[in-house]
């Protein structure tokens, strides 16, 4: 029960550690001074979200006992989080023990990302609209070369060496190539994230294919299905599994790719943006950019998280993730 | 009524496998059998003796390297819905709940709407209403099994085919369900062929049992079992049956070992 308690109780003492920290000791001087202090306010949301989960956790209803599950479960963690980026404001803004260029004060990161909301609003739109055109294109191409060459000998035989040369090939180093065929960077752009999605997509759902519990064809010839039948009702259900685990890999990999893609002449887009603050030496600006894309990324993989287990329900009992 | 069917003829029928190491294995060397329409006829011998394999010709899964099969006079050349198999594990989709999986075969040849009605009557047979929406994993080993026999019997296929698949059972599941395939023998009328170890399981449910002598794999000898049913397990005619054929068993095997202990 005190164990509990202390778990709960982490996080309370965490943050107000941060406080502490924030509000007694000074700046270093080297540091540039923020606008306002962002980074107090961060804390003052994290604060009040804090005073209204565990007032919330104390009542014995249903909602309050989920939330104290999950306070108990997961404080130790926010309350690590919160001390990783006490830590950081130590070095960077109290100490200043790393060059302030490179490592700007909390206080600005968070700022860059308070001033520069609306164009890192529409670069985020542009990136999700690059993102989406070439993970559709590489998706659905990859889903079909993949379900090609797991039913198809001779598409195996061709196909499959050509994935094993083209694969392992950073998708950006294509760039000088790219962007000589297409007319457009945008155009070349696309096809590096669409290349990047397409190669682990159709080596896991080919691979899911050809891993496929052969007898589960069988059954289906035996009851009377046709090639077709088994194609989409055996070996596609069964290489589902396999598909998203490729989804997960290509929505990385289209990350990186995206990042780089950006960066040959594209107007917006968040890699464009990175790379744009960082040759102005705005370093709040990078990391502001840095902390857009990560939160990005991680919301993708959640939604896909959310897919699989609606459609993969059966799963659950199968194999454990 | 209606003629019988389900006579399934086996000529001269010969399957080689290749060896790894460039040899060539003979599974089934010149076997020939007459299998009546709505008999029940046991496979059995050491393993290894190309019982199996024979089952599989029989359903077409591996087709026949000499010789031909046929069903009611008609050559088989593939796997058809006409000759259900049961296999060894219940092999049900995992992303199918109970009634999807034994109703695959007739939304396949897109007959599910009429034969919705069956559908319901095998689950009902098989003992599993009530789980219809159940998935496979959340259901025991037996009544996996139970789904995978009624997946089997609901196109109403003329030969049923057994390939051990009460093997991966407990004892006592596994005499329940011998009941119960012979419950729906009798109901169904149909010709059902089972691979089995098990000379109990042989001499408890069929008419016929074939013994298989292994490499060269061949018929050693037909045993028409005259019991009457139901028939009971430890009575005196039932044990010499199960002697004589653990006689041939033995005479049979090539090893010094014998496959089966008393």
């Amino acid at each position: 029960m005190i164990r509990k308690q202390a778990k709960k109780i982490s996080f309370i003492i965490s943050w107000l550690l941060a406080v502490l920290v924030e509000l007694m000791v000074e700046n270093d001087v080297t540091q540039p001074e923020a606008n306002e202090p962002y980074y107090l306010y961060l804390l003052g949301i994290v604060g009040v979200i804090i005073i209204v989960c565990y007032l919330g956790s104390f009542f014995k209803n249903n909602i309050s006992k989920k939330l104290d599950d999950y306070l108990q479960k997961k404080a130790p963690l926010f309350a690590g989080g919160i001390l990783l980026i006490n830590i950081i404001n130590i070095v960077c803004s109290k100490l200043a023990l790393l060059p302030v260029l490179f490592f700007p004060s909390l206080d600005r990161i968070f700022g860059a990302l308070v001033n520069d909301r609306v164009l890192l609003g529409e670069c985020i739109l542009a990136s999700a609209k690059l993102l989406l055109i070439g993970f559709l294109i590489g998706g659905i191409t990859g889903f079909f070369t993949g379900i090609l060459i797991g039913f198809n000998k001779v598409a195996a035989y061709w196909i499959n060496p050509l994935t094993k040369v083209i694969g392992p090939i950073p998708p950006t180093s294509w760039s000088p190539l790219v962007l000589s065929i297409f007319s457009t960077s945008y155009q070349a752009a696309i096809f590096m994230v669409a290349l990047s999605v397409w190669f682990p997509i159709t080596v896991m759902t080919s691979n899911g294919i050809s891993n496929v519990n052969q007898t589960f064809f069988e059954v289906a010839e035996t009851v009377g299905a046709s090639k077709r039948y088994q194609i989409f009702k055996v070996g596609i259900p069964a290489a589902m599994p396999n598909v998203f685990l490729g989804l997960f890999y290509a929505t990385t990999g289209a990350f990186v790719t995206l990042v780089t893609a950006e960066m040959f002449g594209c107007k917006s887009g968040i890699g464009w943006y990175l790379n744009w603050q960082k040759s102005m030496m705005l370093y709040a600006n990078v990391y502001a950019g840095l902390i857009v894309l990560a939160v990005l990324c991680n919301l993708i993989i959640k939604i896909l998280f959310k897919v699989r287990t609606g459609l993969l329900g059966w799963q659950k009992g199968v194999i454990k993730w | 009524m209606v003629e019988k069917s389900g006579n399934i003829v086996i000529e001269n029928v010969s399957k080689y496998f290749d060896q790894a190491d460039g040899s060539v294995l003979t599974a089934l060397d010149g076997v020939n059998l007459n299998i009546k329409p709505g008999s029940f006829v046991s496979l059995i011998g050491p393993s290894g003796c190309g019982k199996t394999t024979l089952l599989r010709a029989i359903a077409g899964l591996n087709c026949a390297d000499k010789g031909n099969i046929f069903l009611d006079n008609e050559l088989i050349k593939g796997p058809s819905y006409e000759r259900g198999f049961a296999f060894q594990q219940a092999n049900l989709y995992p992303w199918l709940n109970i009634e999807k999986n034994i109703s695959f075969g007739l939304r396949a040849r897109g007959i599910y709407k009429e034969k919705k009605e069956d559908v319901k009557e095998y689950i009902e047979m098989v003992g599993l209403k009530g789980f219809e929406k159940s998935y496979p994993h959340q259901l025991s080993g037996g009544m996996n099994q139970r789904a995978s026999l009624a997946r089997a019997l609901v196109g109403h296929p003329k030969v049923l085919l057994l390939d051990e698949p009460f093997g991966a059972l407990d004892a006592f599941t596994r005499m329940n369900m011998q009941d119960e395939i012979l419950r729906i023998w009798k109901q169904q009328n149909m010709t059902m062929i089972m691979v089995t170890h098990d000379v109990d399981e042989a001499v408890y449910l069929s008419d016929q049992v074939v013994v298989m002598t292994p490499r060269p794999a061949k018929i050693e000898k037909i045993i028409d079992i005259e019991l009457s049913r139901p028939r009971a397990r430890g009575n005196h005619d039932f044990l010499n049956y199960r002697t004589k054929i653990l006689k041939i068993l033995n005479y049979a095997g090539t090893n010094k070992e014998p496959e089966f202990y008393l």
